[in-house]
């Protein structure tokens, strides 16, 4: 089934996305962040919601949600303010998760 | 560690011991789905490192292009220029299957096919870092696809060798040693109820021997 990508963001960091075929959702006000991203995890019309890494950090409980599933698939990416080092992060605490103790980015 | 409450019987020692063998036949292959599981899980999380490092400096690029851009340009005309775009993606999802773990294959497919239609304005109005902009998010386009099927592949198998290890930790340090365990006692139980039984039986026959003949044997 074909399905499209998603970009969530503040508008200054995403609207580049929309030009290249990707559906963007300005969040510039911070309460409806993870509303709008449950809206858009269970839509089931998206296979990859990129966020940025405000936006990541924001919403928790909805990554939780989507977890298991295989789609979509929550990635942070960074925004226009600079890398928070959220995606390392967070691979290094797939690491973790798996191995027990973080082999891979401690150095 | 704790015997399991059931009855001394050879009924259920059969069974047990059946039971113990199927366990550690499982133990055996869940270790070995872990092994695989864990190689093939480092392999990728590498690769995902070194592809988000990539993705990370490149899209650091692209944001450095869009700020000039909107430097030159007033706001107004730059979101006016992005905002009614001509091209749209969408993925094609289908599935491979590692390990019993299915993680997402991503494929891509343009609406139109013209690799111009990424700049839906006319160029006449715009500034040329508007184009830089664009030309270099959309080179940037296959390897953030890829690194959301990596990542997402990282996450499902993480999940699963979390609960494939907790599998085999339970049958090692619990299901196993407990049916030892319980196989133990259930022999113990019966060998010493079959000596019990031997001797009564003696002493009944010695006191069967002495009220017929009035000698004890032995």
């Amino acid at each position: 089934m074909a399905k499209n990508i998603a970009v969530i963001g503040d508008s200054e960091s995403i609207k580049g996305f929309a030009a290249i075929g990707l559906d963007i959702f300005p969040s510039d006000e911070t309460e409806d962040i993870p509303k709008l991203v449950r809206k858009l995890s269970d839509s089931e019309r998206y296979a990859v919601i990129y966020l940025t890494e405000e936006v990541y950090e924001m919403a928790e409980k909805e990554r939780a949600r989507c977890a298991e599933k295989l789609t979509p698939a929550l990635i942070p990416i960074p925004g226009v303010k600079g890398n928070m080092q959220t995606g390392r992060q967070r691979l290094s605490s797939f690491v973790e998760k798996a191995v027990g103790s973080d082999i891979i980015f401690n150095n | 560690m704790a015997v399991m409450n059931v009855n001394p019987t050879r009924m259920q020692l059969s069974k047990l011991k059946k039971q113990l063998t199927t366990a550690i036949r499982g133990h055996k292959m869940l270790k070995d789905k872990r092994d695989e599981l864990m190689r093939q899980f480092l392999d990728l999380v590498r690769e995902t490192k070194e592809l988000r490092e990539q993705v990370e400096r490149e899209l650091e690029n692209c944001n450095a292009h869009f700020v000039n851009a909107s430097a030159v340009m007033s706001k107004q005309s730059l979101d006016g220029s992005l905002l009614s775009p001509k091209q749209q993606i969408s993925v094609e999802i289908s599935s491979k299957n590692v390990m019993s773990v299915e993680i997402p294959q991503f494929e891509t497919s343009a609406r139109t096919s013209d690799s111009g239609d990424i700049f839906p304005y006319g160029f006449a109005f715009t500034s040329f870092e508007l184009d830089d902009a664009v030309s270099s998010l959309d080179s940037l386009l296959p390897n953030l696809i890829k690194l959301a099927q990596y990542e997402k592949s990282c996450e499902l198998m993480s999940a699963e060798i979390e609960k494939t290890r907790r599998r085999v930790n339970s049958l090692e340090h619990v299901m196993i040693p407990r049916y030892q365990e319980t196989i133990k006692y259930i022999s113990m139980k019966l060998e010493e109820n079959d000596r019990s039984s031997r001797t009564r039986l003696m002493k009944v026959k010695d006191m069967l021997l002495d009220k017929a003949h009035g000698y004890s044997a032995g």
